[in-house]
C-alpha cells in the first residue's frame, strides 16, 4: 500500500469534447498542505473532483493511496468539503445530522451510532463553534455557517486527507480565520490538505505548496505564491479591476482573477 | 361502534392495510422528497397498472404481477434518471403513458377484466382487501421498513447530496436502485388502499406536512409516518361511517387538510424561533399530475 495521498499522471478530462484538464501531473504526499490556485474556468475544481474520482478521467490515470478511485476502499481516509451545502428537496436536517453523516465511511451498516461517533461529532461541532446550533436546521444558517457545517462534517470523519473545494469562497473574515486556525491544528497533527482557493488570505502561513492551474495545465508548482505590490497591503480586498490584463510572471494566474 | 367494527373481518383487514400503508408510504416518501423525486411514486403507479392488468390476463394475483412490473418500471426510471438530463423527462413521461395505456388495454382484453375492477385499482378499494392481499402487503411492508432501518443512514447521505455519497465511498448506484425499488414496493402496498393514481399523495403529503413543523430529518420522517397513519385510518373510518365516501379520496383529502393546518401552525412555530430565515423551509409543492 502506497502512502502517497494522490498521484495523478497525465490526467485529462474533457466535457463534451472540450478539454478542461490537459495533462496534469500531481503527487500529494502525506503532511503536505497544497493550495490549487487558478482563475475561474482554469480547471482547478475539476482537478479536485478528478483526484477523488467524482469526475472520470478521459485520459491518464490517478491513484488515491495507491488505488484507482474505482477500486479505492479506504474512503474513511478522505474528508471531502464540497463548494456548497446541498439541502436537497426541502426536508429539514439538523446541523448535527449533517455533521454526523461525515462518519458514514467509518460506520458499518448494522452498527448503531457508537460513543466514538458521538464524540467525534461533538468535537467537530466544537471546532467550528456551532455546538449551540447543533439542533437547528441547516437550511436556517447563513452561508458562512453552512460552510462551517461542511468543514465540521469532514472533521467528524477524522480522515487523513482533507480535500476542500473553495472553503473560503464567499465566507466572512471570522469564518476564514476560524478555518485557518482549524487547518493549522490539522497540519500540526500531520494531516494532508488539498484545497482549492481563490485567494489564500489567512490560510497563507500554513500552505506548504502552491499549484497554479492555467487552462487545464500546471503553470506553477512549488513555494506558495506571495501577493506582491498592491495586493500585499494588509486589508487589501481582492476586487481586481485589472483582472483582464494579467502582468507577466508565473503567479498571475491566480492573482489576476475576477472576484 | 368502533368496537363492533373491529369484530368484522373485512374491517380488520382494511385497518391493517391502512396502518401499514400509513407507516410505509411516508417513510419512503421522506427520502424521495429529499431527493427531489416527488413524482417518482406517480410514475411507478402508472406503470404498476400494466402489472395489475397482466395479473388479470394471466390469472395470477394482480398484486404479485404489480410488484414485478412496478419494480422493473422503477429500475427503468432510475436508469433513465441516472443517465439523462433533459431527455430523461420525456422518457419518463413516455413510460407513464405507456403504463396507463398498457394497463387499460390489457384489462380490456383480459377475460375477467371490467371497468369496475380497473377503477378499484386506479382509485383504491380498501373494503375488498383479502387475507391473501394482507399477507403480501405485510411482507412488502416489512421489506420497506427493513430497508429504511438498515440503509437509512446511507440513504440520508445519498438523498442529501449524491456527490458527497460518492466521495464517502457509498455504493451510489446500488442505493439509487434500492430507493427506487423500495418506492415500487410501497406503491403496490398502497395500491389497494388509495389507488394507483393517488399513491404518491401518501408518500408526499405527510412529508410536506411534517416538514412545516420539524427541524431535523429523523423527526420529519417520524412525524410524517404518524400523519400518514392518522390520515389513512381516519379516511378508512370516514368511509365506514358513510358508504358514499370513497376511502382513497377521503384519505388523501384528510392528509391535505392536515397539510393546510400544519402550514398555519408552522408559520406560528417559526415566528417563535429567532433569526431563522423561513425562505428555504417553504414547502415545495408540486402540482400532482393525473395524466
Amino acid at each position: 500500500m502506497s502512502e502517497t495521498a494522490f498521484a495523478m499522471t497525465d490526467g485529462r478530462v474533457s466535457f463534451d469534447g472540450k478539454p478542461v484538464l490537459r495533462g496534469i501531473d500531481l503527487t500529494v504526499c502525506p503532511g503536505e498542505v497544497v493550495a490549487l490556485l487558478g482563475a475561474n474556468g482554469s480547471g482547478k475544481s475539476t482537478l479536485v473532483r478528478a483526484l477523488l474520482g467524482l469526475t472520470p478521467l478521459t485520459g491518464g490515470s490517478t491513484l488515491m493511496y495507491g488505488s484507482p478511485p474505482g477500486r479505492f476502499r479506504e474512503w474513511w481516509r478522505i474528508g471531502y468539503v464540497p463548494q456548497r451545502l446541498q439541502v436537497g428537496g426541502g426536508v429539514p436536517a439538523t446541523v448535527r445530522e449533517v455533521v454526523a453523516s461525515g462518519r458514514i465511511a467509518r460506520q458499518s451498516r448494522l452498527r448503531r451510532t457508537s460513543p466514538a461517533d458521538k464524540a467525534a461529532v461533538a468535537g467537530a461541532l466544537e471546532a467550528v463553534r456551532l455546538a449551540d446550533r447543533a439542533n437547528d436546521p441547516v437550511q436556517s444558517l447563513s452561508g458562512g455557517q453552512q460552510q462551517r457545517v461542511l468543514i465540521a462534517r469532514a472533521l467528524a470523519g477524522e480522515p487523513d486527507t482533507y480535500v476542500m473545494d473553495e472553503p473560503t469562497a464567499g465566507v466572512d473574515a471570522d469564518t476564514q480565520q476560524l478555518l485557518a486556525d482549524t487547518l493549522a491544528g490539522l497540519v500540526r497533527d500531520g494531516k494532508t490538505v488539498v484545497l482549492v482557493a481563490h485567494e489564500l488570505g489567512p490560510l497563507e502561513p500554513i500552505i506548504t505548496r502552491g499549484v497554479v492551474i492555467r487552462e487545464g495545465r500546471v503553470a506553477h508548482d512549488g513555494r506558495p505564491p506571495r501577493p506582491e505590490g498592491d495586493c500585499a497591503r494588509p486589508g487589501h480586498e481582492h476586487q481586481h479591476p485589472h483582472a483582464a490584463t494579467p502582468a507577466a510572471g508565473p503567479l498571475t494566474g491566480w492573482q489576476g482573477e475576477a472576484p | 361502534m368502533i368496537m363492533d367494527l373491529l369484530q368484522e373481518q373485512l374491517f380488520q383487514l382494511a385497518l391493517v392495510a391502512a396502518l401499514l400503508v400509513g407507516l410505509c408510504a411516508p417513510a419512503v416518501g421522506t427520502f424521495i422528497v429529499q431527493r427531489r423525486l416527488a413524482l417518482l411514486g406517480d410514475g411507478i403507479g402508472h406503470v404498476a397498472l400494466t402489472g395489475v392488468a397482466l395479473g388479470f390476463l394471466t390469472g395470477t394475483t394482480p398484486v404479485l404481477t404489480a410488484v414485478i412490473v412496478s419494480v422493473v418500471g422503477a429500475v427503468a426510471i432510475e436508469l433513465v434518471r441516472a443517465r439523462g438530463r433533459t431527455s430523461g423527462d420525456v422518457a419518463l413521461a413516455l413510460l407513464f403513458y405507456g403504463g396507463i395505456a398498457g394497463g387499460v388495454m390489457l384489462m380490456g382484453i383480459a377475460p375477467g377484466g371490467s371497468n369496475a375492477k380497473l377503477n378499484s385499482y386506479l382509485f383504491g378499494a380498501i373494503a375488498s382487501v383479502t387475507v391473501q392481499d394482507i399477507w403480501v402487503i405485510a411482507a412488502l411492508a416489512v421489506a420497506v421498513i427493513g430497508v429504511v432501518v438498515v440503509f437509512g443512514r446511507e440513504l440520508f447521505v445519498l438523498c442529501q447530496d449524491e456527490e458527497m455519497a460518492r466521495a464517502s465511498g457509498l455504493p451510489v448506484r446500488f442505493l439509487s436502485l434500492l430507493i427506487a425499488v423500495t418506492a415500487a414496493l410501497t406503491v403496490v402496498i398502497a395500491m389497494r388502499v388509495v389507488g394507483l393514481l393517488l399513491v404518491s399523495a401518501l408518500m408526499v403529503i405527510p412529508v410536506a406536512t411534517s416538514q412545516q413543523l420539524t427541524r431535523g430529518f429523523r423527526t420529519t420522517m417520524g412525524l410524517a409516518m404518524l400523519f400518514g397513519v392518522l390520515a389513512s385510518v381516519g379516511g378508512l373510518l370516514a368511509s365506514t361511517y358513510s358508504a358514499k365516501v370513497p376511502p382513497g379520496a377521503a384519505i388523501v383529502l384528510l392528509a391535505l387538510a392536515g397539510f393546510v393546518l400544519a402550514l398555519g401552525v408552522g408559520k406560528f412555530v417559526r415566528r417563535g424561533r429567532t433569526q431563522e430565515s423561513t425562505v428555504s423551509e417553504r414547502p415545495k409543492m408540486r402540482v400532482e399530475e393525473v395524466a
